[in-house]
């Protein structure tokens, strides 16, 4: 099935059952790229309707807002806000966390008022209403997996079970960090680090947290956020283990063990 | 004394008179006519001295706090009164329920003692604090008759409990030296006060026990004007060594104890307010405050809102009134802050979960979430001297900004709230560091290259990097 953009969907008078907001580094980031693909491919397998804003999509502002700009984060929702609001959005699912963010808590402020979702909540009901079907001794059983805590969906918004329960689904045993749930150490790249060269310090935020997924044995670091598959990536590399620890977005885990 | 006496009987009946009816002490039936008339004046003296200086600690303590109350005000307005019903939830259940300290259960089982400790053995200090007025001793314990003692010794056992746990407190601090305890932030002041108050809750508790192994000797000898009870749990133990030494030594004891335990009560009340400990009356204002909204959220700030509005939509923007004044854009100084945030800094108890928990920190950046409340705190008390001494704030020339908070801290905040999720009492540092942010990007455009690089991209490209806006949706087709 073709990707849709909102615009063609208006254009044939259609309405799309939600909109997958794919965000700056799911658009551009190459890695990110594929956690965009794996997406659009469980929502082509099962079903359901969805468009993309396409060339319209603008950054939300998020790393303007945390970096202290919050005139140009200001531009940048009422931008967006006014193009999802002429399309009639309900419904926004989006693979990153800061856009989840600012979607359920800072644009309702703004007049952007959305039913968002993020999408291993997204892929936790679906697999729960069995609309996702897992193939018997997939790609992860018997695997070691840990699962890094994101900054914006966990202590930002509550959201620990939803991913785990995805995890699990895949009949496996989960290896939690000494740092989990609300005691989750950051990648270091949320608050606009992600664009800008660390303070001078011991070592970096994303080699200390890598260190201590490494330390659990596991073989694959599950993650929820773009950004901080880049940072975990890196800091893997940095401790020469790429070849034997993968990090992969909840997403491409369950596109690559679909029925 | 005596011939004044003999001489004035109007006096002397005066003085029966007072003595009458302020002591227990029943001298007409008494051979001891002078020795129980200089008793009388003795206790007389006390019950003045007590009052006095009661009123005078409660008085400067007053001040005090009405001066923390205006610092506190310096701060810009915000509403949090809604959701009462919530507030009051989060303020039993994380102040009075200590919830969140749970998450460490050896220091917060420790401090749940010195706690219960110190709201319990209040009661006691009630009594305490009555007998010093009129003049009585262990005015409850008639009142209450067997189960007096079974109160005495139930806050003997939290006072031993406290006094261990201020020992084993000192010890983490002093000797085995736990990291978040004996970080730099804390050298000098900060790890003086911490001690000081460690050591008068020791102090204080000793004296509680002393005071109360003297009485039940006195007890066992029969001294007039100490009522008996029953032995009390921990220092009926220890009422035994005391039992060689004169009545008129344990009265001694036992008094000295009395006053110094009562002086060192009014000596705390005193030291709070510039203390570090202030946080066993704060907790709870500040748990009822606190942020209700999700964690991840950060304040829209209504002024630039309206501004692009003004921009996009001229005829939808708020019309801008004359007597509107230009605040500045996020905060420089502390009363830029709101009062929140400066609330936050006097509920500030140092103990550094937040910057154990803080992922800069941890990688040895200069960031400190901890350091950031007590430099709000350290920065808002100078405003508050400097108002007091000039009437007004008078230009010092320092702001909290630069001066306290470098922009290298600053800039080291990945804003992942571990520090507001650390704090047991619910303080967001996150939320001054945000402010800060806002005033040196957009008052003093103070930013790193790289972040004007992402300004620039995300304003022309709409992407923090440098892509064309028209690949956005070329993984469609890879």
């Amino acid at each position: 099935m073709p990707i849709k953009s909102i615009a063609e969907y208006a254009a044939n008078g259609e309405s799309p059952e939600i909109l997958f907001w794919v965000g700056c580094a799911g658009s551009f980031d190459q890695r990110a790229q594929k956690i965009t693909r794996a997406f659009t491919q469980i929502l082509d397998k099962v079903g359901i309707k969805f468009a993309i804003l396409g060339k319209e999509e603008m950054c939300n502002g998020d790393p303007a807002r945390r970096a202290g700009n919050e005139f140009l984060f200001q531009m940048m929702a009422y931008n967006n806000i006014a193009i999802l609001n002429n399309y009639n959005i309900k419904k926004v699912v989006t693979i990153c966390p800061h856009c989840f963010n600012i979607f359920r808590n800072e644009y309702p402020k703004l007049g952007g008022n959305y039913e968002v979702v993020h999408h291993t909540t997204f892929l936790q009901q679906l697999i729960n209403e069995g609309k996702i079907k897992l193939k018997d001794g997939g790609a992860f059983k018997g695997k070691r997996i840990t699962y890094h805590d994101s900054c914006y969906l966990g202590r930002g918004n509550n959201i620990y079970e939803a991913p785990r329960a995805v995890l699990e689904a895949f009949d496996n045993e989960l290896i939690e960090m000494k740092r989990c749930r609300t005691n989750g150490l950051c990648c270091g790249a949320g608050g606009a680090q992600m664009f800008k060269e660390e303070e001078p310090g011991t070592t970096r935020v994303n080699f200390e947290r890598a260190e201590e997924a490494l330390e659990t044995g596991a073989t694959i670091i599950a993650s929820n956020c773009p950004f901080c598959m880049t940072m975990l990536t890196d800091g893997i590399k940095n401790k020469e283990k790429e070849e034997s620890v993968k990090v992969l977005d909840i997403a491409e885990m369950v596109a690559m063990s679909l029925e | 004394m005596l011939k004044t006496h003999q001489k004035n009987p109007v006096l002397v009946a005066l003085i029966h008179a007072i003595a009458q009816n302020l002591t227990t002490f029943d001298f007409w039936r008494k051979s001891y006519y002078f020795r129980g008339l200089i008793l009388a004046l003795m206790h007389l003296v006390q019950q003045i001295l007590f009052i006095v200086l009661a009123l005078a600690s409660i008085y400067i303590f007053a001040k005090k706090i009405g001066e923390m109350r205006r610092n506190i005000l310096l701060g810009r307005d915000e509403d949090l009164t809604d959701s009462p019903g919530q507030r009051w939830k989060n303020m039993i259940l994380l102040a009075l329920g200590q919830k969140k300290m749970f998450k460490n259960p050896t220091p917060a089982i420790l401090h749940l003692f010195v706690y219960a400790g110190f709201i319990i053995i209040n009661v006691e200090i009630l009594e305490i604090f009555l007998d010093g007025i009129i003049g009585k001793h262990r005015l409850f314990a008639p009142m209450m008759g067997s189960l007096y003692a079974y109160l005495i010794g139930f806050f003997e056992i939290l006072a031993a409990l406290v006094l261990v746990s201020c020992v084993i407190f000192l010890v983490r601090r002093n000797i085995t030296k736990v990291r978040r305890l004996n970080m730099k932030e804390l050298l000098g002041w900060p790890r003086e006060d911490a001690n000081i108050i460690l050591i008068t809750e020791i102090v204080l508790m000793s004296l509680f026990l002393i005071m109360n192994s003297a009485d039940l000797a006195l007890q066992a000898k029969g001294a007039q004007h100490y009522p008996t009870t029953a032995t009390f749990w921990i220092t009926g133990n220890f009422a035994g060594a005391f039992s060689g030494l004169s009545e008129s030594t344990l009265i001694a004891i036992e008094r000295v104890c009395w006053w110094l335990h009562i002086i060192g009560v009014f000596f705390f009340l005193n030291y709070l307010p510039y203390s570090k400990h202030f946080h066993i009356l704060l907790a709870f204002p500040n748990a009822y405050y606190s942020k209700l909204i999700p964690q991840g959220e950060v304040k829209n700030m209504k002024e630039i809102q309206n501004e692009v509005l003004y921009m996009m939509e001229p005829d939808k923007a708020p019309a801008a009134t004359s007597e509107q004044e230009h605040k500045r854009f996020g905060a420089k100084d502390v009363t830029d802050l709101s009062w929140k945030n400066l609330l936050d800094a006097y509920s500030c108890t140092e103990c550094g979960r937040c910057t154990a928990a803080c992922p800069a920190n941890i990688t040895g950046k200069k960031l400190s979430p901890r350091k950031i409340m007590m430099d709000t705190r350290d920065r808002l008390e100078e405003v508050g001297k400097n108002i007091n001494a000039n009437k007004e704030f008078k230009d010092d020339g320092k702001a909290l900004l630069h001066d306290y908070i470098t922009v290298e801290e600053l800039r080291a905040c990945t804003t992942c709230q571990a520090c507001v999720e650390a704090c047991p009492v619910m303080i967001d540092p996150l939320s001054i560091i945000m402010q800060l942010r806002r005033n040196l990007v957009m008052e003093e455009s103070n930013a790193p290259g790289e972040w004007n690089l992402m300004f620039g991209n995300i304003e022309n490209n709409m992407a923090p990097w440098k892509f064309s806006p028209d690949d956005r949706d070329a993984w469609v087709n890879t």
